[in-house]
């Protein structure tokens, strides 16, 4: 019977499936995806998690308030500081504590530092995914800058553990307003050169323009979030739908574009560095006088019942659940995490594509794995 | 006796050969010692091109590049050449044994063989083929067979993704490279690599004497060499963020170090080609120099050294293409103008528009 199919079919072509990581250099991390490809085309992408999986929702169960803002910076490492406040906003609004001006001020500042940081850092990988290793540099060259600033005001540069419950861990850097000020003005100066390099190339764009699609309905339906749903038209910025720290204070545009492909993913991200720009340049100038945290007291416990707060991260949607029994640990805590669910949608996107661009979708989905596992 | 400062070293040592022992042993001999020269002298300009490719990237990228092995990181590739030489030889256990092992020949003896053509100076070439062009484009695709044996050999599924995508987009740009080196021998007349400069000392270089055709032929020769040599916008044959390495994935050691050095010398045939056939070889601009023999094989060198830095150029700062675009750029783009462009050349050469002086 077989050798009967193999005469009447000579050309008979087979499927077969691949591995794309855990070790792989487009996967950024321990993503593990499984191809199922006919030559080029891919006909079926499975993602596989778990293989950076710490638990990090059930140590929180065992820590108490002020532990579990340390454990959110291994979580979406890039947004470190984002993800800190994410959780002390939470806790603050559960004591009904209110925060001094300066606080917040300073907070949002750093988080659209970390927001650049983090796009810069994004920007260099499409690049190096796409084979033009030379954007890597020049996003870690500007992004450096932003984690010298850090460095100087919290004594780390990534997992920055800045926030704590009530406010910050110390005051700001004397330093910290005018190398915030360099900062942008030389930023300023080097993202049209981000456009020289790679936007306008021709290359560049024919990878990018058409492929990925994600209609607007697809991009609510898989519960996308951040640049990836804004890039579909759905308008989505939390910081915009539910302000929280100075956001309320600012004037600035929520980036929407309607196309969907990979090229409107990578604009919206463009277009943030721009806005995060100016929402630095409306703060740095009037950081309010006052203290830098309210005192708390040593055992935090929390009122019984469920708090949620959400927060917009480099990536889209941080949610942040804690369901309290009174104790001064939580009795739950979830994550809501942005990599996780805009993965989701990459089955939908990849299928019937080419392998070269499976990678270019991977790389403006923006995923950072530690987030999708947590 | 008095002559001797004037005579080339080439005719010294055959003088010197002469007088010891018979001319048949005396031409195996000769045939041996230039394999040799050509060897040592290929193996240390593949290395230095590597080490001059990392440097111009580091140029672009803000960075230093090597500088720890000697001064200015000279010996940096020949540290690493030596280690790869040290490696162990891995492979998989499922390996065609036969075809892994010989894969890694194919693009190295082709690139080998491919350089004893070229006119380096007025007398130094060690075979001056009459069909020298013909001779070139067909022993450069010889190099593709090693790396789709070494794809299929190596019992791996992204090599043999590699090696697949790497005989489709070779085999096309075969074409464009053939035509668009035809389009020049229509000035000329020859194949012959020392006749095609001969034209060019009396006519000026080829790309001034074939005007705009010539300008079409060798931007299309650029694009074609770039993705003969699997270089950058061009290099989705070990696209390392979407295949890992490629087609050398399992391999290690020395069989690597092969297919990476023929890489670097395939560039430097590209290049040869293109200062050969446009930009008259060994010729000086506007002969200021050409009565000075010395001088000759260094004016090449340069030419071929400009040409090398642009293809550089090209590979830090473009992204990389897609299969299927590559097919088309090739298919629909580049083939119709080259042969649009041979029309337009023939033209041109048949009314006499061209520019000589």
């Amino acid at each position: 019977m077989p050798e009967e199919t193999i005469v009447k079919d000579p050309f008979k072509t087979e499927e077969y499936m691949i591995n794309m990581g855990p070790q792989h250099p487009a996967t950024h991390g321990v993503l593990r995806l499984l191809l199922t490809i006919d030559g080029e085309i891919i006909k079926k992408v499975e993602p596989d998690l778990g293989f950076i999986h710490r638990s990090i929702e059930k140590m929180c169960e065992r820590d108490s308030y002020q532990q579990i803002v340390h454990l959110t910076d291994r979580m979406d490492y890039l947004s470190s500081h984002i993800n800190n406040e994410a959780v002390c906003l939470a806790v603050e609004n559960a004591l009904e504590l209110e925060v001094p001006d300066r606080v917040k001020v300073i907070r949002t500042i750093i988080g659209e530092l970390t927001r650049i940081a983090s796009h810069t850092l994004w920007w260099g990988v499409i690049g190096m995914d796409l084979g033009a290793l030379t954007t890597y540099f020049y996003g870690f060259r500007d992004r450096e800058l932003i984690n010298d600033i850090f460095e100087e005001t919290c004594g780390a540069r990534l997992t920055m553990n800045y926030n704590i419950p009530g406010g910050l861990m110390f005051d700001i850097h004397p330093n910290f307003v005018q190398r915030t000020k360099d900062f942008v003005k030389h930023f300023k100066t080097k993202l049209p050169e981000y456009d020289q390099l790679l936007t306008g190339n021709v290359i560049f764009q024919k990878r990018m323009k058409g492929v990925g699609l994600l209609t607007k309905e697809d991009a609510i339906s898989f519960g996308t979030s951040g640049p990836v749903a804004r890039a579909s038209g759905v308008a989505s910025d939390i910081r915009k739908i539910h302000p929280y720290s100075a956001l309320d204070r600012v004037e600035f545009n929520e980036v929407l574009f309607t196309e969907g492909d990979s090229f409107a993913r990578y604009r919206v991200r463009i277009q943030e560095m721009w806005e995060s720009l100016s929402i630095i340049e409306q703060l740095i100038d009037n950081i309010p006088d006052g203290d830098y945290k309210v005192p708390t007291k040593a055992v935090i416990k929390l009122p019984k019942g469920e708090f949620y707060q959400r927060v917009e991260t480099a990536r889209g949607e941080l949610g942040v659940y804690i369901n309290s029994d009174g104790k001064k640990n939580p009795y739950r805590v979830k994550f809501r995490s942005p990599g996780f669910s805009n993965l989701s949608a990459l089955n939908h996107m990849a299928v019937g594509s080419k392998i070269g661009d499976l990678v270019a979708m991977m790389a403006t989905l923006d995923l950072v794995v530690p987030d999708i596992d947590r | 006796m008095m002559n001797i400062p004037l005579l080339l070293p080439t005719e010294w040592v055959h003088e010197l050969l002469m007088g010891w022992m018979p001319e048949t042993a005396v031409s195996i001999v000769e045939m041996v010692l230039i394999a040799v020269v050509y060897l040592a002298f290929f193996a240390v300009a593949g290395l230095y091109l590597v080490l001059l490719e990392r440097k111009v990237a580091a140029w672009i990228q803000l960075r230093l590049g090597p500088n720890r092995v000697g001064f200015w990181g000279i010996f940096q590739t020949i540290a690493d050449a030596l280690k790869l030489v040290s490696k162990e030889l891995t492979g998989t256990v499922k390996a065609d044994k036969f075809l892994y092992n010989l894969a890694p020949y194919f693009p190295i003896v082709a690139a080998l063989i491919a350089l004893s053509v070229f006119p380096f100076s007025k007398s130094l070439q060690a075979y001056d083929v009459n069909i020298g062009i013909f001779f070139l484009t067909a022993v450069s695709s010889i190099g593709v067979i090693g790396i789709l044996i070494g794809g299929y050999g190596s019992n791996n599924k992204y090599a043999l993704i590699g090696a697949m995508r790497s005989g489709v987009q070779v085999i096309s740009y075969e074409l464009s490279v053939g035509l668009s080196l035809l389009t020049m021998v229509l000035l000329t007349g020859s194949l012959q690599l020392s006749e095609i400069i001969e034209t060019q000392r009396t006519g000026g270089w080829l790309i001034v004497q074939g005007h705009i055709p010539a300008l079409i032929a060798f931007m299309i020769y650029m694009i074609a060499g770039t993705a003969e040599t699997n270089r950058a916008p061009f290099d989705l044959v070990e696209a390392e963020s979407e295949l890992g390495a490629g087609y050398h994935t399992e391999y290690s050691g020395m069989k690597f170090a092969y297919f990476f050095l023929a890489e670097f010398i395939n560039m430097f045939i590209i290049a040869s080609i293109a200062t050969t056939v446009f930009f008259g070889g060994w010729l000086s601009p506007f002969g200021i120099t050409d009565g000075i023999f010395w001088l000759q094989p260094i004016w090449f060198i340069l030419k071929v050294f400009i040409i090398i830095l642009l293809m550089m150029f090209f590979r830090w700062t473009y992204p990389r293409l897609r299969i299927d675009q590559v097919l088309t750029l090739e298919w629909k783009y580049l083939l119709p103008l080259n042969l649009m462009n041979i029309v337009l050349m023939a033209i041109i050469v048949w009314l006499k528009f061209t520019i000589s002086w």
